[in-house]
């Protein structure tokens, strides 16, 4: 059980490129943080040098309030989890997962070592598998042994690097509320980096989004979609993604290539001055205009638009519209797709109507959107306008709270079983010791 | 890929023609030992029906050349040995270092590794002469396993440096991160991946310092440390009107067989894709 505070770390390649750049993180004792962000953001880099395999070229890292940026991994007391697994395919499972233990000279018995390994096992219902090779098992059964091999022993954190990239998305599921259920229960303090963010949005008490070596937001998931800093993180949060117009505001209505929006006023007050700025909007703030409450319309606006198509999914359907940007709009949007990762940024409004919706491509239809939860950028810093920093932190305490509640009702279930059932697993004695 | 009849064929003509290519001159070398002196040139593969003999073999090893091939053999497999641990013991290191850690110099150690290994034989063997005359390693076992060295530990380094590679990294850094020191990450998670690279690369090395004879020849003058590819080139007849085909072919039989069962007993291991499963499958 360790805190960890990453204190302006910086990682600089030979060729002076700075792959991590001036990154900040307080990570709490037993916080789930997730390093998201897209690839070449500085995200497995930042890890590694946590875990001790990358150099830190300044900056300062601390676990548990000790310094240990000369400390060599082992000395780290971390345990990884990587990407490809990492098992010893000469060793047998119950041998992979007594691996760190065995490492420990003299500091366990057989027994203890048995014991250990087969309450991991156990949690991890890998018992059957023991005494196989890594080679003939499946994907999912390998990515367990290499957690194993993680909670086997009482690492001070764990760490995550895309654990789940190199599974179908089932088994991906799967895993990830595993994953999400061991670590309430453990207790652990555990660094998370992925690319996908269904993965960051559940997994993570606060998710830190990173772009270029550079963090750009860490909070809880429901402030980075809600309450975004900048462009960036609410282009990178959420799918399908937030959908960017360019506007003008005039007499405090913005004019978009939708037509025109009413927007609250303390919304449009900040965009005042500005010439241009980016409205963003989610595709769920969209809504087909007949299937509003009466008493919900007047939060919002209402236009007219013709849909290109629409894909009906069951529970929802999105629809398109396709607008025509000025030149200078456009390279700005082409820019926002490269840094995330997407070729190109078309100039498409995606919204997300009910499933019952009769909208139909081709068809000019009324479009109802709330204007209470749009938020507005500025085109050239990519900054929020908008941005309501009290309720974002108060998001953010939120879920600080229920991630308490959520410890405590997992100890305490632990703690019913262990009493109920006599057994004294291996995850048991891990919580009742934390 | 499924090959039609016609391309099957073709590739089993090619494969028969190879075999037959390669194993041609051993099964005549195996026919020539068990003819006798007088059969030697009856013009015939096999030996005239009726004259087989096993005297070719009792010479060798119980006969008049006994001296002569037993202490061969003895040197052979001594140096051999020898010279092939040492080879791969610091060929595992080099390769290990070149495979993984990024210093000066790293080219430069492979391509004179090349170098060495493509240089000449023959034109060091004389000044080798002289020197080992004169520092007293001439006609001994270290003064053939140093020059054998110089055969195997570039071939080793290469072989091993490209085996290396292909193992992966993130292996021993999960050692690490799970509490071994850099040398228990080599030795508990890389040694054993290696196994199979290293055996391979052994039994290289072997071959190539077993199968030598102008170090064997030139810097050898007794049954202290001669070789037995030197040694067979001491052979005489019964008479010096008699030919010692028929031993040096039983003799060459008998340096063949632990080329051939090393390969039969480790060829599991060469094969064996041990690395499998390390990572995602």
């Amino acid at each position: 059980m360790a805190s960890i505070t990453l204190k302006n770390l910086v990682k600089k390649y030979g060729d002076g490129f700075p792959a991590v750049n001036d990154i900040s993180i307080d990570i709490e004792d037993g916080e789930f943080i997730i390093l998201v962000g897209p690839s070449g953001c500085g995200k497995s880099t930042l890890l590694r040098m946590i875990v001790g395999l990358e150099d830190i070229t300044s900056g300062d890292l601390y676990i548990n309030d000790e310094r240990v940026n000369s400390k060599a991994p082992r000395e780290r007391n971390l345990a990884m989890v990587f990407q490809n697994y990492a098992l010893y395919p000469h060793l047998t499972v119950f041998e992979n997962i007594a691996f760190p233990l065995r490492l420990a000279k003299g500091r366990h018995s057989e027994e203890e070592v048995q014991r250990l390994v087969n309450g991991a096992a156990a949690t991890l219902e890998l018992t059957d598998h023991l005494q196989r090779k890594p080679a003939n098992l499946s994907g999912g059964q390998r990515q367990r042994v290499a957690m194993g091999r993680a909670i086997v022993r009482q690492a001070d954190a764990f760490l995550f690097d895309e654990p789940l990239s190199n599974l179908d998305a089932k088994l991906r599921g799967q895993m990830r509320s595993e994953i999400s259920q061991m670590q309430r229960r453990l207790g652990t303090t555990s660094v998370y980096v992925t690319h996908d963010q269904t993965e960051a949005m559940t997994l993570g008490d606060r998710v830190a989004v990173l772009k270029k070596g550079e963090l750009q937001q860490i909070a809880s998931p429901r402030e980075l979609y809600e309450q975004p800093v900048n462009l960036f993180v609410a282009g990178f949060i959420g799918s399908p993604s937030m959908n960017f117009l360019p506007a003008t505001i005039e007499n405090g209505k913005l004019q978009t290539s939708l037509g025109a929006l009413d927007v609250p006023a303390e919304k449009a007050a900040k965009a005042e001055g500005r010439k241009i700025v980016l409205v963003g909007v989610r595709p769920e703030f969209f809504e087909d205009a007949k299937l509003v409450d009466d008493a919900k319309k007047p939060h919002g606006s209402t236009f007219k638009a013709t849909l290109t198509h629409t894909e009906w999914l069951g529970n929802e359907q999105y629809g398109y519209i396709n607008f025509d940007p000025a030149p200078e709009v456009r390279e700005l949007l082409d820019n926002l797709a490269r840094d995330m990762d997407a070729d190109e940024l078309r100039p498409q409004v995606v919204v997300t109507l009910d499933a019952v919706s009769r909208i139909r491509g081709g068809r000019e239809s009324e479009i109802w959107l709330d204007t209470r939860k749009l938020h507005l950028f500025d085109p050239e810093t990519g900054e929020n306008l908008t941005r309501d920093a009290e309720a974002g932190a108060a998001l953010t305490a939120e879920a600080s709270q229920e991630r308490a509640e959520e410890i405590a009702s997992a100890h305490a279930a632990d703690r019913d079983m262990e009493s109920g059932t006599g057994s004294a697993g291996s995850g048991g004695s891990h919580a009742a010791a934390s | 890929m499924k090959s039609s009849g016609r391309e099957k064929l073709v590739w089993t003509l090619i494969s028969i023609a190879v075999l037959i290519y390669a194993l041609f001159p051993v099964a005549s070398i195996l026919a020539t030992s068990f003819k006798s002196p007088g059969d030697l040139t009856n013009g015939k593969f096999l030996p005239s029906p009726g004259l087989a003999t096993l005297s070719n073999y009792e010479q060798i090893l119980v006969g008049d050349a006994q001296e002569l091939f037993l202490s061969a053999l003895r040197n052979s497999i001594g140096i051999s040995l020898i010279a092939t641990f040492i080879a791969v013991v610091l060929a595992t290191l080099c390769a290990y270092a070149i495979a993984r850690l990024d210093f000066p110099g790293k080219k430069v150690i492979l391509t004179t590794a090349l170098a060495v290994s493509i240089f000449p034989v023959i034109s060091i063997v004389t000044p080798l002469f002289n020197l080992w005359r004169n520092i007293g390693l001439y006609d001994t076992w270290l003064g053939l396993i140093i020059p054998y060295l110089s055969l195997t530990l570039p071939i080793s380094i290469w072989t091993l440096a490209a085996f290396f590679r292909q193992i992966p990294w993130e292996l021993e850094q999960a050692a690490q991160v799970d509490g071994a020191t850099t040398w228990q990450a080599f030795r508990k998670a890389i040694v054993p991946l290696a196994a199979p690279g290293v055996f391979t690369t052994a039994i290289i090395a072997f071959f190539i310092a077993w199968n030598d004879f102008v170090y064997g020849i030139s810097l050898t003058s007794t049954e202290a440390a001669r070789p037995v590819p030197a040694a067979l080139a001491f052979f005489t007849g019964a008479s010096q009107f008699e030919s010692p085909t028929g031993a040096i072919s039983a003799a060459a039989i008998i340096v063949t067989i632990p080329v051939v069962l090393l390969v039969l007993l480790f060829q599991r291991q060469i094969v064996s894709g041990l690395t499998q499963g390390a990572v995602k499958g």
